[in-house]
């Protein structure tokens, strides 16, 4: 670790601290803005805007045709849209093509629809091991794909953010679209899991 | 494994998508300002992103003290620092004042 200008050798708890209590007396920051902000962030956010896409998608022909083809402008037009969220685009997983995730740079993540990225996204042995050898990673975390399933990694950038659209599963064919959105995960949505019926 | 529970309505429980979103407070605080000062402009998320890239791609390190939110700070200070919102100096200080407070300081806070 190298302790550079900013002073690292000080605990970051302690090092935080000082930087909101800067930022606040300089009129840069509002402690209540922040507090609202960790709230949307913890509890409303989630995967949630998400798995509405999804299983609008899943129930609805047109907007999933719309999503596949212009996922940006699908999703604005269900209000999730925000800076992180300015270019989406949707792959989608069938039983021969497997879409998975990755920021190797960092952990770009499209937050407004899938909350904050989970812990195995942000390490760096999932970033640098999921481009190299996909199948056994998924197998690790618990997915086994057939070897004759064609799996692509995509690299998240500042520029593009990828979702996965996953494979809707058999016995929820007279689910609504509201119950359908309980089932889908966030781990489906990257592409390291699929979506299994109740 | 999410549960396929009520994500919303009074059933609803509190979210965390599965797992501890912050290990501990401070990251809260450090995520919050990021997001908050791209939303007021004070720096771009670009900018921010930048300089988060740039402090991950200088630990070599992929051992168990990964710390992501260290990083997310590294890159507010930094950023901080060049646009002069919050000077290095200036953080170290504050930090070093709050470091020699009385044990039991914040029994009430927060």
């Amino acid at each position: 670790m190298t302790m550079s200008e900013s002073g690292e050798r000080i605990p970051a708890s302690l090092r935080t601290e000082a930087v909101e209590q800067l930022l606040t007396e300089r009129g840069l920051v509002d402690p209540k803005a922040l507090d609202k902000i960790i709230t949307t962030y913890e509890t409303n956010v989630g995967p949630l805007n998400g798995a509405k896409v999804i299983a609008k998608a899943w129930t609805d022909p047109q907007y999933r045709r719309s999503l596949l083809e212009d996922g940006t402008a699908a999703i604005r037009e269900l209000g999730y849209i925000g800076a992180q969220t300015e270019h989406v685009v949707v792959v989608e997983n069938t039983a021969t093509s497997h879409h998975v995730v990755v920021c190797t740079l960092c952990s770009c993540y499209p937050w407004q629809l899938l909350g904050l990225p989970p812990s195995w996204y942000k390490d760096p042995a999932y970033r640098a091991r999921i481009v190299r050898e996909p199948r056994k990673v998924l197998s690790e975390m618990g997915l086994e794909l057939a070897d004759d399933v064609e799996i692509t990694v995509h690299d998240s950038s500042s520029e593009v953010r990828w979702l996965v659209l996953p494979e809707r599963p058999a016995g929820t064919e007279k689910l609504s679209e509201e119950q359908l959105v309980p089932l889908i995960t966030r781990e489906a949505m990257v592409g390291v899991a699929k979506i299994r019926a109740r | 494994m999410t549960l396929p529970m009520d994500v919303e309505g009074p059933a609803a429980p509190p979210r965390s998508n599965g797992d501890l979103v912050f290990a501990e407070p401070w990251e809260s605080r450090a995520f919050s300002m990021a997001v908050a000062l791209c939303e007021t402009g004070v720096f771009t998320w670009r900018e921010f992103q930048e300089a988060l890239i740039a402090r991950i791609a200088r630990q070599h390190d992929t051992s168990s003290d990964w710390c992501y939110y260290e990083h997310w700070l590294g890159a507010l200070e930094d950023v901080l620092a060049r646009q002069g919102a919050a000077a290095a100096d200036d953080v170290r200080a504050r930090a070093t004042e709050l470091a020699q407070r009385p044990a039991g300081h914040d029994h009430d806070h927060r």
